[in-house]
């Protein structure tokens, strides 16, 4: 079956987990159980509705608040596909946490409040969708009972969208409006009969037909090594398989490839999986690799095709996405992990601060603080075998760890 | 050779990638093991992500002595036949030792006990990581959880300050004395396991499968009527039912189901067709709203 990871991203009471709820609520996703929860929980505040929101605020301060405070996973399914959607806040810490969001999603839903129209939140959504390089997102006009149901608003809306994806330098973007009723239900699961005007699908309709269509571009393989397999037994004595992910393209049996940073070259001997053999591997999948030759391969090496082989580089220019409340320091030494690897990085410069609504640039910033985006230079300790972005999303990332406290401080975007 | 090409499904693949993390960043991982069909379906991937070699990691069973007698039975044979290490620790010597005082009464349940003897056993060995088969579809609390995930030095999860996790980069760079909670099936469902148990053919104890058992209904719950360790009162009154066990616990606090699967196949069917979420019978998450949160605030699983 299709997995359909999606996240969603909207301003303060845009709705989000009003539409979470709804979509599992008209699927039948919501056990009885969680059902009666959520119906008591409800008429014990006082509300003469439903309250889905208690289904996915799982923390107890987002329950007091009535707020979302981290991402959390959804799961359903319906008979045709399965979904992971990734809900993240609209409140604090929103960069942050829509960034992380989108990084693992191939779909974006960003509500949009029919009442308020396109505001400065949305620029940011769309802003960090279009960074991250997000397939297919979704224009949710939400609350469109509230303008009963105008389609003029919805027009409008739809047409401020467009004006901004002009001057978004990722054209192959494919934006969807929707418009619909997160309370009410109208377009989510159901067609809505308040919309004669719209003719195109329902949201559910929409992400189950996205399926189907999983992207399917070319990339050129890229295999990095997590871990060498030495069993040291009688059986396999001499046995030293590669274990890794194939990120992006296929390897096969009989391949020439090279082994970078130290660019020896060999040739592919076996590909394993568990206890059977087979020809090749497609991407996304963990398998291990014997190579014909005994070069030297340790984990964080990489293998490509012979002629297909990605920069090695010590210096990289990258977009960052600053996530840290200490603000990033040029002088202050990091860690860099790209993919497996890791290394020692420092900020050689920072060159701008770019806004997320898309009004320009700030030149030569003194710092980049929590939630915001930067161009930047760094140097690192030792090579990195990288692609831009652009040509490789899952090696053209990396993320940047701060030494004194170990948290994930910054995640990058290779020019 | 097969000649075939091979697509590992996303979610195996994620697992093992995984599981190869911790090994490569961390010294001392463990995999906690409870008999349960989720750390069995770990097992599993854990030996594929290293074939041919064996899994370089123990697994750790927090003993509640409230098991199923079916569940260690099996637990020991599949020790045995993978020839991986097994570490045990039982909660029962916190309670002798008075460290922890045991429940008493209708509810009474050594789940929370469990807690301080897995925070002294990942003391005395020393272990940085500690795999499990926690999944976000579980619980609202989960939901919330990383894939890596840090605990202090008092095994606490503060979930307000988690680390951002970005594509599948896993930031694993911890302090001497913390360590990190690594949950490789986070995305799979109820149904995703089951399924994976089912296609792999992967052996489970018998108590998931439909059996005849005297029993006794409390609170609108099946309970095993078998055991002394599952409180009854003298008007409950005990009846043979045919039932199964949706999720293998400590047996104080996890009810049955009615249920004629009696194999794989029909158990995959059946859970598909249920209107009741898998911890509906887990009596231990409806204390409160919140039930789940506080004890993984304290350091439990």
């Amino acid at each position: 079956m299709n997995v359909v990871k999606i996240a969603t991203a909207g301003s303060v009471d845009d709705g989000k987990s009003t539409l979470i709820g709804r979509i599992l609520y008209d699927t039948k996703s919501l056990t009885q159980d969680k059902l009666e929860a959520i119906r008591e929980k409800s008429r014990q505040r006082g509300f003469d509705y439903l309250d889905f929101s208690l289904a996915t605020d799982g923390l107890v301060a987002e329950r007091e608040q009535g707020i979302t405070i981290d991402v959390a996973h959804i799961y359903f399914s319906t008979p045709k596909t399965s979904f992971i959607i990734a809900d993240t806040p609209g409140h604090i810490e929103y960069t942050r946490n829509m960034v992380t969001g989108a990084s693992n999603s191939q779909t974006s839903i960003i509500l949009v409040d029919a009442r308020n129209g396109v505001v400065e939140q949305t620029y940011r959504h769309f802003f960090i969708n279009n960074l991250l390089r997000v397939k297919d997102v979704i224009i949710a006009v939400n609350k469109m009972d509230l303008v009963n149901f105008s389609e003029e608003k919805f027009n409008q809306i739809k047409g401020e969208i467009a004006y901004l994806a002009k001057k978004s330098d990722y054209q192959n973007q494919h934006i969807t409006f929707i418009p619909l009723s997160a309370l009410k239900g109208d377009n989510v699961v159901k067609p809505s009969e308040n919309t004669p005007w719209y003719t195109g699908e329902t949201l559910l309709s929409y992400l189950e037909n996205l399926g189907d269509k999983e992207e399917q571009e070319e990339l050129q393989a890229r295999f990095p090594v997590q871990t060498v397999i030495r069993p040291k037994t009688e059986e396999y004595h001499d046995f030293r398989g590669y274990a890794g992910k194939l990120y992006g393209g296929d390897l096969a049996v009989g391949d020439v490839v090279t082994v970078l940073p130290s660019a020896t070259k060999s040739t592919i001997k076996s590909i394993q999986f568990f206890d059977k053999e087979y020809t090749r591997a497609k991407r996304g999948s963990s398998v291990n690799i014997t190579l014909e030759d005994d070069v030297n391969v340790s984990r964080g090496d990489m293998l490509v095709k012979t002629g297909e082989e990605p920069a090695v580089v010590k210096q990289l220019e990258a977009t960052i996405c600053w996530m840290d409340k200490t603000p990033l320091q040029a002088s202050q030494k990091y860690y860099i992990k790209h993919g497996v690897n890791d290394a020692q990085a420092k900020i050689t410069e920072l060159k701008t601060v770019v806004h997320t609504d898309f009004s320009g640039v700030q030149k030569d910033p003194s710092q980049l603080s929590l939630n915001e985006i930067g161009e930047i230079r760094l140097k690192v300790s030792k090579p990195l075998c990288v692609d831009s972005y652009k040509e490789n999303k899952a090696n053209g990332a990396f993320i940047i760890i701060n030494p004194k406290t170990n948290t994930t401080s910054g995640v990058g975007f290779i020019k | 050779m097969n000649t075939e090409t091979i697509q590992v499904g996303a979610l195996e693949s994620e697992a093992i990638y995984i599981l190869r993390e911790v090994v490569a960043q961390f010294e001392k991982p463990v995999l906690l093991f409870s008999g349960g069909k989720d750390s069995i379906t770990l097992v599993r991937l854990a030996q594929k992500a290293f074939y041919p070699a064996k899994i370089p990691f123990p697994l750790l069973h927090i003993d509640t002595g409230h098991n199923f007698p079916e569940t260690i039975e099996f637990r020991d044979r599949l020790v045995e036949e993978l020839g991986v290490e097994l570490l045990v620790r039982q909660v029962q010597d916190n309670i002798d030792a008075g460290k922890v005082k045991e429940e008493t009464g209708k509810y009474a349940s050594r789940n929370m006990l469990q807690t301080e003897t897995l925070l002294d056993a990942i003391e005395e060995f020393g272990f940085d990581a500690c795999i499990g088969g926690a999944r976000r579809d579980e619980e609202k609390a989960r939901a919330k959880e990383r894939i890596f995930s840090v605990r202090d030095d008092f095994g606490q999860w503060d979930e307000k300050n988690q680390r951002p996790e970005l594509f599948d980069m896993l930031n694993g760079r911890i302090d001497l004395g913390q360590n990190v909670r690594v949950f490789p099936i986070s995305n799979w469902t109820e149904l995703d396991v089951w399924s994976y148990i089912q296609q792999e053919q992967i052996q489970i104890p018998s108590i998931y499968f439909a059996h005849k058992r005297a029993t006794f209904i409390r609170d609108g719950l099946i309970w095993s009527a078998n055991d002394e360790v599952v409180y009854r009162e003298e008007q409950e009154e005990v009846q043979e039912r045919w039932v199964r066990f949706r999720t293998v616990g400590d047996m104080s606090c996890t009810a049955a189901v009615l249920s004629d699967a009696i194999d794989i196949d029909t158990v995959v069917d059946e859970i598909r067709e249920s209107t009741i979420s898998e911890r509906g019978a887990r009596i231990d998450d409806k204390r409160s709203e919140a039930a789940m949160e506080k004890r993984k605030q304290q350091g439990y699983f």
